[in-house]
Order: structure tokens, then C-alpha cells, then sequence
């Protein structure tokens, strides 16, 4: 398959210490990829600089062999990448339906069938349209954070530590609904500290460490690799 | 409620309002106290709710707001003052640069244009700024653009630090009033759009916005912009009602008057800075006056009370309000007639307060 995404050279800095030091990704269409590694490995300051929300110092990022590096994020979004943003980070304040539009701001065509179509895959979020978003419970705040993402008709959704502080019978349902989007068509670049979930779902992976990327393969690959095992999977002897 | 009862209900709140401006523009309380409260509390209704829309909407604390008046004050009676009265008005200035006058109506549409204008210029430094930087920034702004417009220099323009006066005011007191019902209509119109709800995002989380492709800059400019242009005509309206204006009444303390009315209100909600607004002015103006003139009671001469005593209790009701009732009057929900039922049902929660105790105590 042709890769959708190309990134290459990506260097991020904070005001002169780098947080992601030259890295180089591949991603292809209509897979899942994910990037694990530690806290403070650089996979957030990566996906943001994706999204253009973070200047990257240095790079060149290609989708579909167009350089979008340096734009804007309005411009990001509506070339087809959209972030959900760790965290959640839905609208407290506004409605489930208010978030929905939100996520299709730059759309000036209806929106009606994507409501269909999130209502469908969230039907919770159905129930809860009139309701503000900050009394969702974290699962439900997570699943309108996705769904606020799909509003924008992405052709690639990022996903930073959607399983963040969420009960594991939450994160099951989140991984499931990741797995559903993909099947969709929609290729899904995946952070996560929760590696095991991630590896297994995931069609290629990437490991990061300190800026760098340490060690690429299968999602298959890296959960029998023996120093990912014991670094991110906590290896029983 | 249905929804066709609640719009009668409204069509007589607004025809009783309209009824009562009618009747006292028609006697001889015109020039009471009440008609002074309603033409000022309608003007700062206006000023407050442009403000709101920044503050409130978009998360934008900004502290501009008697700058733009300023500029719209003076765009406005620069531009009205007949040309027969121009060389008494500029006595010192040879009768001014401006030797023309336009009618009110597009004079007010320019005056808000200018603070327009205004706030494009200096939005492009300082709406990268945030929360307090930015209250800062515009706060001196304010206060620059104050000290420029008494400058000697561009005294033939704006008649330095004396006074313009003889321009247009407004014969009837519905003036006011219709102006700010449009403007406001104008804004809450705004705020229901795709674009309100942008400017909520906004304020929500601004990187969740930008991610979802909202371009931040523009949209805060153009909140920013808009909100001026109404203070603005907000300072033109203002300018009309005092039929003189100068520089050095739009000091810090005025917008501070506005942010307080706005707080009372409820940032956030439109209606609150309306109710707000009324009641601030009246309070100022009129009910609390008797504070600052020795008062008996019989023949005990009450203490304290003189020049000035009328802050001192105005300050401690704010501090009250700000300490006990922060969400302000409204809160940020707007007024509806299912919330005035809901409160006469069961005002602040009492009836529902004594139903769950004596079901505690059932079940007890």
C-alpha cells in the first residue's frame, strides 16, 4: 500500500531544547500505526507538529507527496488530519451537539449524515446531545472527543493517549471503536502508554525514546521483541 | 410552556416596556431621575453586552472598552457639530479643521467604524497576548489614546482638552433604546452563529479549537473588532445623552464600571449584563444618592453618611456580590420564561430543599 503520510527529518524544539530530534515516520493508507514510548519521549510534540498546533524547527511532512509542513492548522484540517488532542479536551461548557459542529467547522456542506454516522458508532452520545459536554462521565468525554474528530471527514485520525485515566473496561470499548474506524477506511496514527493494547491492534508501530525513534516494525513484531517487552509491557520472568 | 405562549409572553413584556418608554417620554417624567437611569442604563446595556461578547464569549479579557467609546464619542460629535456652530465650539482653534457635518445616523455608523478600525490596528500586537498581558495592553491603549486625543497637535481635529459640544442629540428618549435593542439583536444574533460557537470553543480550550481547525487569529480578531465597533456606537450614544463630550471623562474607571456590570450580570449571558447595566446605573445615579447627603431620623442626624459615602457602600455591595454570588445575576444562562416559572415553583431551591428533608426523614 502507498503511504499516506511521510515524515521526515522532524525536529521540534522548545525554546532550544529539542523534544523530537530528527525523526522519521511512514505511514500507510487505511492502517493503524502507533507510536509508544516513555512520558516525555516526544510522541505528543510529534502529533501536534503533524497538526501544524506546534512550529517544527525542521521538517518535511508529506501527505499524499504534498508538503504540508509549516501550514496552518485550519489548512492541516481540512487537508484531511485531524487530532484528537490528549486529554479529551471536548468544550465543557457547550453541548454533545455544539462539540459535534465544532469538529466540522471548516465543512460548508452538511453535516447531517456524519451526525448519523458518529451517533451510530456512539450511541450514548445520542442520548446526551442536549447535554453539556463537561457533565459527560471520561469515557463519554473521550468518545465525543473522537467523535468531534470524525466530524471533519478526517481521511487520518491522531490519537494522543486516548485511553488516558479512563477504567480498562473503557479503554476496551475505545480500542474496539479505533478498530471500527479504521475497517471504515480511515488510517489511524496511535499514541499510547498503554503499549500492549496498542501493539496488538496496531498494523505497524514505532518505538520513541528521548526524541528519537528507537525501533520500528509490525505491531506483532515489537509485542515479541524482547527489549520492548521490558521496557513498555513489563516482562514476567 | 408552549412555545406560542412563551412568544406572546414576550411580545407583552416588549409592548408593556415599549408602552412605559412611550408614556414617560410623553410627560413630564422625561426629565426625571427614572428617564435618566433608563437612557444611560440602555447605552451601558450596549457597551456591556460588546463587552460581554469579548469577555464573556470569546475569553478575551480585554479592558479597552472606554478607549472605543472614546474614539466613537469623538468620531460622532466631531463629525455632527453644525457648521454654524463649529468656530464657538473650536473658539481656540480658528473653528476647527473639519469644516462639514453629517447627519446622526451614518455619523454613528462611522463613529463605531472608526473604533473598528481602531481595534484592527492595535488587535495585531496584542491579541497574541494572553489573559492579563492582554487586559494590560488594552488598558493602556485606553489610556493612550485618551492623553493623544488632548494633544495639542491634533487640537484643530478634536478641540483638545475642551469640550465638544452643539452637536445632534436625540429629542426622543426611544433614541437609545432602539439603537441598543438593534445592536444587541445584532450580537446575540452573532453569538448563535457558526461563529459564536466558535468563539465559545475559544474560550473553552484554544487548543481543542485550533484542532479542530479553528484559525485563532482571525476569530479573535474578529470578536475583538466587532465588540469595539459597538462600544463605539455605544460612546457615540453616550455622547448624545451627555450633549458634550471630553476626553477626560472616559478614564480606566469607566470601563471598570463596564466589567463590573458585566460581572454582576454574569459573563456569559446577555441578559445579565442588560439586567445588570439597569440596576448598576440606577444604583449609581439615583437609589443610592440619599447616602451622600446628611440624612435625620427625627432628630438624630445619622452618622457617616456625606460626600462620597455613596462609594463606600457601592464598593461593599460588590464586594459582596463578588464574594457570595460570583456567577454574577444569570450566571451564564440567559433569561427564559421557563426560568422565571421554574423560580416562582421554587425560589433558590427552597421548596425542593424542604421535599428532600422530609423524605429524609420518611425514610429515616
Amino acid at each position: 500500500m502507498s503511504n499516506i503520510l511521510e515524515i521526515k527529518d522532524l525536529v521540534v524544539s522548545y525554546g532550544g531544547i529539542e523534544a523530537v530530534k530528527g525523526i522519521s515516520m511512514e505511514i500507510p493508507e487505511g492502517e493503524i500505526v502507533t507510536l509508544i514510548g516513555s512520558n516525555g519521549a516526544g510522541k505528543s510534540t510529534t502529533l501536534k507538529s503533524i497538526a501544524g498546533v506546534v512550529k517544527a524547527k525542521n521538517a518535511s511532512i508529506l501527505l499524499d507527496g504534498k508538503e504540508i509542513a509549516g501550514k496552518s492548522p485550519d489548512y492541516i484540517v481540512s487537508a484531511g488530519i485531524t487530532l484528537v488532542p490528549e486529554g479529551r479536551r471536548v468544550f465543557p461548557n457547550l453541548t454533545v451537539l455544539e462539540n459535534l459542529k465544532m469538529g466540522a467547522y471548516l465543512r460548508k456542506d452538511s453535516i447531517k449524515d456524519d451526525l448519523d454516522y458518529v451517533y451510530g458508532l456512539f450511541p450514548r452520545l445520542k442520548e446526551r446531545e442536549w447535554q453539556l459536554a463537561g457533565t459527560l462521565s471520561g469515557g463519554e468525554q473521550q468518545m465525543l472527543a473522537v467523535a468531534r474528530a470524525l466530524m471533519s471527514k478526517p481521511r487520518i485520525i491522531m490519537m494522543d493517549e486516548p485511553s488516558l485515566g479512563l477504567a480498562p473496561l473503557v479503554v476496551r470499548d475505545i480500542f474496539e471503536i479505533i478498530k471500527t474506524i479504521n475497517q471504515q477506511g480511515i488510517t489511524v496514527l496511535l499514541i499510547e502508554q498503554n503499549a500492549n493494547m496498542a501493539l496488538k491492534i496496531a498494523h505497524k508501530a514505532y518505538v520513541m525514546e528521548t526524541g528519537l525513534i528507537t525501533l520500528e516494525g509490525t505491531g506483532k513484531e515489537l509485542l515479541a521483541n524482547e527489549s520492548v517487552k521490558e521496557a513498555y509491557l513489563g516482562k514476567s520472568k | 410552556m408552549k412555545k406560542n405562549t412563551k412568544i406572546i409572553a414576550s411580545l407583552i413584556l416588549a409592548a408593556a416596556l415599549l408602552g412605559l418608554l412611550i408614556f414617560i417620554d410623553n410627560s413630564e417624567l422625561k426629565s426625571s431621575m427614572l428617564s435618566t437611569c433608563l437612557q444611560k442604563g440602555a447605552i451601558y446595556a450596549l457597551v456591556a453586552v460588546s463587552m460581554n461578547l469579548l469577555n464573556g464569549f470569546t475569553g478575551l479579557f480585554s479592558l479597552g472598552q472606554a478607549g472605543f467609546m472614546l474614539i466613537g464619542a469623538y468620531t460622532y460629535a466631531i463629525l455632527t457639530i453644525p457648521v454654524a456652530s463649529r468656530a464657538s465650539v473650536y473658539q481656540y482653534f480658528d473653528g476647527g479643521v473639519v469644516q462639514f457635518a453629517i447627519p446622526v445616523l451614518p455619523a454613528i455608523l462611522i463613529a463605531g467604524l472608526m473604533a473598528a478600525v481602531f481595534a484592527a490596528l492595535i488587535g495585531l500586537p496584542v491579541l497574541k497576548l494572553k489573559s492579563d498581558y492582554l487586559a494590560i495592553a488594552t488598558l493602556g491603549f485606553a489610556e493612550i489614546i485618551r492623553a493623544v486625543i488632548q494633544w495639542q497637535q491634533v487640537a484643530p481635529l478634536t478641540n483638545g482638552s475642551n469640550m465638544l459640544r452643539a452637536f445632534p442629540t436625540y429629542s426622543s428618549i426611544l433614541f437609545p433604546f432602539i439603537i441598543s435593542g438593534i445592536c444587541i439583536a445584532a450580537i446575540i444574533l452573532l453569538i448563535r452563529s457558526s461563529y459564536g460557537r466558535a468563539f465559545k470553543a475559544i474560550r473553552e480550550d484554544e487548543i481543542a479549537a485550533e484542532a479542530m481547525g479553528i484559525n485563532m487569529f482571525k476569530h479573535k480578531m474578529m470578536s475583538f473588532v466587532i465588540s469595539s465597533f459597538f462600544a463605539g456606537v455605544g460612546g457615540a450614544l453616550l455622547a448624545m445623552f451627555q450633549s458634550s463630550v471630553q476626553a477626560k471623562g472616559f478614564t480606566s474607571a469607566m470601563t471598570y464600571e463596564i466589567l463590573l456590570i458585566v460581572v454582576i450580570g454574569g459573563i456569559g449571558s446577555i441578559t445579565g449584563s442588560i439586567i445588570a447595566s439597569f440596576l448598576f446605573v440606577s444604583s449609581m445615579e439615583w437609589w443610592l444618592r440619599f447616602l451622600d447627603e446628611t440624612q435625620f431620623i427625627g432628630d438624630f442626624e445619622v452618622p457617616l453618611l456625606g460626600t462620597g459615602f455613596r462609594m463606600v457602600v457601592f464598593s461593599v455591595v460588590i464586594m459582596i456580590i463578588v464574594l457570595f454570588w460570583r456567577r454574577g445575576i444569570m450566571g451564564n444562562k440567559e433569561f427564559s420564561w421557563d426560568g422565571i416559572f421554574k423560580f416562582f415553583k421554587d425560589p433558590f431551591g427552597i421548596v425542593s430543599k424542604i421535599k428532600a428533608k422530609g423524605a429524609v426523614k420518611k425514610n429515616g
